[in-house]
């Protein structure tokens, strides 16, 4: 088989089994449990081909909840930097895009955005599953364009 | 061999929370085992600066998103005894109603996640299947699955009617059903015996001292339950605390999975007995005083101090939550213990992070 | 309305709680408040069958507070929390997190007291 076809294969099963990993930064386990949730019989994304695995190494997209602090900023970093490119953020819930009802806490530093880029802002306090599947499906069409971008700039 | 140091966390997948141990370990036994906190912590008992008490109900709410509901209720009561407030009987009623809601999806969330724990991919996602239902219900009566916010200041702000009552006692017969269908595998099965029995022992003599709380506690065969204290409706409520006597994490279990069951039959004899009436009152003044609060949340024990010094604004309020009081057992129960087991037993005190640092 | 306390001072209140400690009573917590810039109450609480005493012990900021922790194990979580967010040092911890159990050098520090005392880098 030429290598071309099996890249092709390659990206077209990661667009269509999207693998990824959920970091709860600082949430209060509202937005977590619905995650969980959604890899439960009634919502299921595994019919998707969405696996949730526990490593950063094998995933695609990282799903943030909660707000960030001091202490877990750099964990958060670093979960990020693990990752191979291309890959997606989700910030889930009110805390995780903006911070939330905990803004003006005197540890909290703010939404994810404020450590690492966001690439899907879901809001909802909890989120519901059906938001957070629907952002998962948003996420893969941007996870589609960094490819795109990634191929094209590799080409020149 | 040598002693070698070991981090367990901050993110590990059988945690579905960041909490970190540093453990001390000789040849796969744990000797030493020191809790490392402070990645959820936000900081938000400061917020009675800038919200009111009014507020401070949505803020508390958020503490812990597993058992929001009561958190509210405890600080909602502790107000209403400080201010004194008389909240109308169908309110009392209907907060036992959704509180055991909680319970009850709190401990099938977490009998899911024991199950997964020991490598029970389906028991898990059968507990979490039949956890939807209660989720149905939440949703159909407050609005919100997670997060319900039915609590205010003098009751709550809505209530439920006639069809919605008799939909969740249909309801609650098939969970029932479910759940039960359920206790052969929890309670006999080998598998789970092999893995629980005998794993993280607290006797209650060690439990009373570290100050153990809810089933922690009553795994090791303390009947003691904030439910006794009668709040809410509970006075007229029939109740009796579910003990185990072994004080091993299969005992924890045990309670968890029988509470469940109770939780259930509470909800019932509360619909049942609910009076007709008003859900909420009007509050005038502030509060001013301070007083301390107490319910039984699923973990344990809840505890509220509320400090108010006569404008909308409270001087203090202070959370103490079940699982805060459950670290030291569980850094009492680890060594000793094989690590590979260090999981199970970290979850048998159904650790709530978001809870613990606030 | 306030709730019924058994005054303590700082050098019998290990005392009292060997006393708690002997009748079995169980520790549920302690919790402190920031009275104003110069004094900080802790209020120690105990539980036996359902029924709780306090002792309210306050102290001028700056004073050295006997930690209970070597008498009651569980106090270590509670008195590290309190050292972080009140700035009140116990000696003789069984578990020092020396300040450091929640908040990273960068957060504010003593979030709680009425005025924070903030930690100067020596230049
Ligand atoms: S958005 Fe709401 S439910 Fe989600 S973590 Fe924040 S407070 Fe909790």
């Amino acid at each position: 088989m030429p290598v071309s076809v099996i890249k092709d294969f390659i990206e077209k099963s990661r667009l269509k089994s999207p693998w990824l990993v959920h970091f709860d930064c600082g949430s209060c386990n509202g937005c977590d449990i619905e995650v969980l949730a959604c890899l439960t019989p009634l919502y299921d994304v595994e019919r998707f081909g969405i696996l949730n695995i526990g490593n950063p190494k094998h995933a695609d997209m990282l799903l943030v909840t909660g707000t960030v602090n001091h202490r877990n900023k750099k964990v958060l970093k670093n979960l990020y930097d693990q990752m191979p490119h291309p890959k997606v953020v989700l910030a889930l819930g009110a805390c995780g895009t903006s911070g939330g009802v905990f803004r003006e806490a005197y540890n909290v530093v703010g939404g994810v955005d404020k450590v690492i880029p966001v690439d899907v802002y879901v809001p909802g306090c909890a989120v519901k599953p059906e938001a957070i599947i629907d952002g998962v499906v948003t996420a893969l069409g941007r996870l589609a364009e960094k490819r795109a971008e990634a191929s094209a700039s590799a080409k020149e | 061999m040598a002693k070698m140091t070991l981090p367990f966390g901050p993110q590990h997948p059988v945690l579905p929370e960041p909490i970190h141990l540093s453990l001390t370990v000789e040849d796969e036994i744990v000797t030493q085992a020191i809790p490392a906190l402070g990645y959820v912590h936000r900081g938000l008992e400061k917020l009675v600066d800038i919200r009111d008490f009014n507020q401070m109900v949505q803020i508390v709410e958020r503490v812990c998103g597993i058992c929001s509901k009561i958190h509210a209720m405890c600080y909602v009561q502790g107000l209403e005894e400080l201010m004194k407030v008389d909240v109308p009987p169908r309110a009392k009623y209907l907060r036992v109603m959704w509180s055991e809601l909680h319970r009850i999806h709190s401990h099938l969330l977490w009998l899911g996640l024991f199950a997964d724990a020991f490598g029970m991919e389906s028991l898990f996602m059968q507990c979490w299947r039949i956890r939807e239902k209660i989720m149905d219900i939440n949703e159909a009566t407050t609005g919100a699955r997670v997060i319900v916010s039915v609590n205010v200041v003098g009751g709550l702000r809505c209530d439920v009617d006639d069809t919605q009552t008799r939909w969740i006692l249909s309801e609650l017969d098939e969970v029932e059903r479910e759940v039960r269908r359920l206790e052969s595998t929890f309670v006999n099965d080998y598998t789970i015996k092999k893995r629980t029995c005998g794993i993280g022992v607290l006797s209650a003599e060690k439990a009373l001292e570290l100050g153990a709380a809810g089933p922690t506690l009553r795994g090791s065969g303390v009947a003691q339950d904030m439910r006794q204290l009668k709040y809410a409706a509970f006075d007229s409520i029939d109740f009796e605390p579910v003990t185990a006597l072994d004080g091993d994490s299969y005992s924890r279990m045990k309670v968890r999975y029988y509470e469940t069951l109770q939780s259930i039959d509470l909800v019932r004899q509360a619909i049942a007995k609910m009076p007709d009436g008003d859900i909420a009152v009007k509050v005038k003044g502030r509060p001013e005083g301070e007083i301390l609060s107490r319910v039984e949340q699923p973990r344990g024990e809840l505890f509220y101090y509320i400090k108010g010094n006569g404008t909308k604004y409270l001087d203090r309020v202070r959370i103490r939550t079940p699982t805060f009081a459950n670290i030291p057992p569980l850094a009492a129960m680890l060594p000793g213990i094989e690590l590979a087991d260090v999981p199970i037993v970290v979850l048998s005190i159904d650790p709530c992070i978001s809870c613990t640092e606030r | 309305m306030s709730i019924e306390t058994i005054p303590a001072a700082l050098d019998t209140i290990v005392g009292e709680v060997v006393k708690m400690k002997a009748q079995e009573a169980r520790f549920l917590t302690m919790t402190a408040v920031s009275l104003d810039e110069k004094t900080t109450e802790l209020l120690y609480t105990f539980d036996q069958d359902l029924v709780m005493t306090h002792y309210r012990l306050t102290v001028p900021k700056d004073t050295h507070v006997p930690s209970i922790s070597p008498v009651y194990f569980a106090a270590f979580l509670v008195e590290n929390e309190i050292c972080d967010q009140f700035g009140v040092v116990f000696d003789g911890l069984v578990l020092d997190f020396g300040g450091k159990l929640y908040l990273d050098e960068e957060a504010q520090r003593t979030p709680f007291c009425k005025f924070a005392v903030t930690r100067k880098e020596k230049a």
